[in-house]
């Protein structure tokens, strides 16, 4: 079973459809013995950086994410969601993340923001995430990023400056994209990361 | 690693039906919103937009319902727009699926409607609609309502900068004197809103030939967006992407569409 966290981050709908392609039974919930025991946790997060820090402190579920990378369970956080994973985050101020990872999410220097569209990455690693589709592009809609290399794999994207777009990192991965949006490359994506639950 | 150019297909909607009209009058049945929906994502569009144009608060309803549908099956970005006038209404259509909505009227008779949408959900949700057309204004383009039959008494120009200030995330700007046209974009006001504004930019309203849909680009806009072209099968998504691709922008070719 995949959970998806509900912490007050709007619509899940479209990543729950996007999830069930794979077969597995998807579950949105808020409840954290679900989102701790499930095979598969999503952390989503639309919004600003503090907002979402907010959401995830107010049912306190930063713990269930330490624990369950501690215990080796898959975890993967979207857009936002990558970003609470992170130390620190210069969004309206400084705010403190999760910090499964040391880096500061910080404003992308560009001319146009958000970065708003279809864009290609870069893999360095040995990617189980991207497997097959390499060469595809992903939907991203942010304005700030992690630029610090992290994890054992690292996706890496250009807007205005080079960027994080994904992390894997044992258990823990993560998309500065949304997969649920990103059309067919997004599904697979989606279905090479649960292919490990 | 270049941000693509986004082509979106725009699908005006009314109960529960995709309609498009030559300046706004004169409508035409062009089929189911799902079906079309699903239909240009298998063609490789990068984005979906519905405009609801329903007069009722039914053809509303019916139109949440299209989205729902549309979301279980197409996994791209979807905007709607039309009859949002409060938060409530964006929160409805979110939880209904869309990624995206655009606001127009109602946050000309209220502009406060953008940082109430802005402060609940973030600014990546908010377009902001410019149905806007040349006239004797200080930029030489005013806003207009009404499908472009009124003038709304702002200047296009100064309407942009002050809805940038209160956090709007993109611009769809829509040429009233272009639209159903297919005489080409108006490059001129394209390069005009460029100008003033730092978020992405969507160019509607015009298209006809492919060298059109450059001249956009060249002029600032980020993405392009048609109707009544793809509609009537003037020009297939793909021969759009090939056109560009070959005079060097960046385009998506997703490899198993």
């Amino acid at each position: 079973m995949i959970a998806i966290l509900d912490y007050g981050s709007g619509n899940l709908r479209s990543a729950q459809r996007a999830f069930a392609t794979t077969g597995h039974d998807v579950q949105i919930t808020s409840d954290l013995d679900v989102a701790l025991n499930a095979d598969g946790l999503v952390v989503p997060g639309v919004g600003a950086f503090a907002a979402c820090m907010n959401g995830i402190n107010e049912i306190n579920a930063a713990d269930v994410i330490r624990q369950r990378i501690k215990s080796g369970k898959a975890t993967l956080g979207i857009c936002i969601g990558m970003q609470i994973l992170f130390s620190d985050g210069l969004e309206y101020g400084n705010h403190k993340g999760i910090g499964m990872w040391d880096g500061v999410v910080s404003q992308l220097d560009a001319p146009i923001l958000p970065h708003m569209g279809w864009n290609t990455v870069e893999i360095t690693g040995p990617s189980r995430l991207f497997k097959g589709i390499e060469k595809e592009s992903f939907y991203f809609v942010h304005s700030y990023a992690a630029k610090q290399s992290v994890g054992s794999s690292q996706a890496w994207s250009t807007h205005g400056e080079k960027f994080l777009a994904a992390v894997e990192d044992g258990a823990l991965c993560a998309t500065q994209f949304h997969p649920e949006k990103s059309g067919r490359a997004g599904l697979t994506l989606i279905a090479n990361w649960s292919a490990g639950l | 690693m270049t941000l693509s150019v986004r082509i979106i297909a725009c699908l005006d909607v009314t109960d529960g039906r995709v309609v498009k009209g030559v300046n706004f009058t004169d409508l035409v049945d062009a089929g189911d919103p799902v079906e079309m929906a699903s239909l240009y994502d298998s063609e490789g569009v990068d984005e979906l937009t519905f405009l609801d144009i329903s007069a009722s608060s039914a053809g509303h309803e019916t139109t949440l319902d299209v989205v729902r549908r549309t979301a279980e099956q197409v996994f791209i970005p979807l905007t709607v727009g039309g009859g949002i006038r409060s938060v409530d209404d964006v929160n409805k259509l979110l939880r209904a699926g869309a990624d995206k909505v655009s606001i127009n009227t109602a946050a000309l008779q209220r502009p406060e409607l953008i940082s109430e949408i802005v402060d609940r959900f973030g600014s990546q949700v908010l377009v902001l609609s410019v149905d806007a057309r040349r006239a004797r204004t200080e930029s030489g383009f005013e806003v207009t309502t009404h499908g472009g039959r009124e003038s709304a008494g702002v200047d296009a120009i100064t309407w942009v900068e002050k809805a940038c200030a209160l956090g709007v995330g993109e611009i769809l700007l829509n040429s009233m004197d272009a639209d159903g046209t297919r005489a080409g974009y108006d490059i001129g006001m394209i390069s005009a809103v460029r100008a003033v504004s730092k978020v992405p930019l969507i160019a509607s309203g015009g298209a006809g030939a492919l060298s059109d849909f450059a001249a956009a680009l060249d002029a600032g806009a980020d993405a392009l967006l048609a109707a009544s072209v793809f509609h009537f099968g003037i020009h297939r998504i793909g021969d759009v992407k090939s056109y560009l691709s070959a005079a060097g922008y960046s385009i998506r070719t997703p490899n198993n569409s």
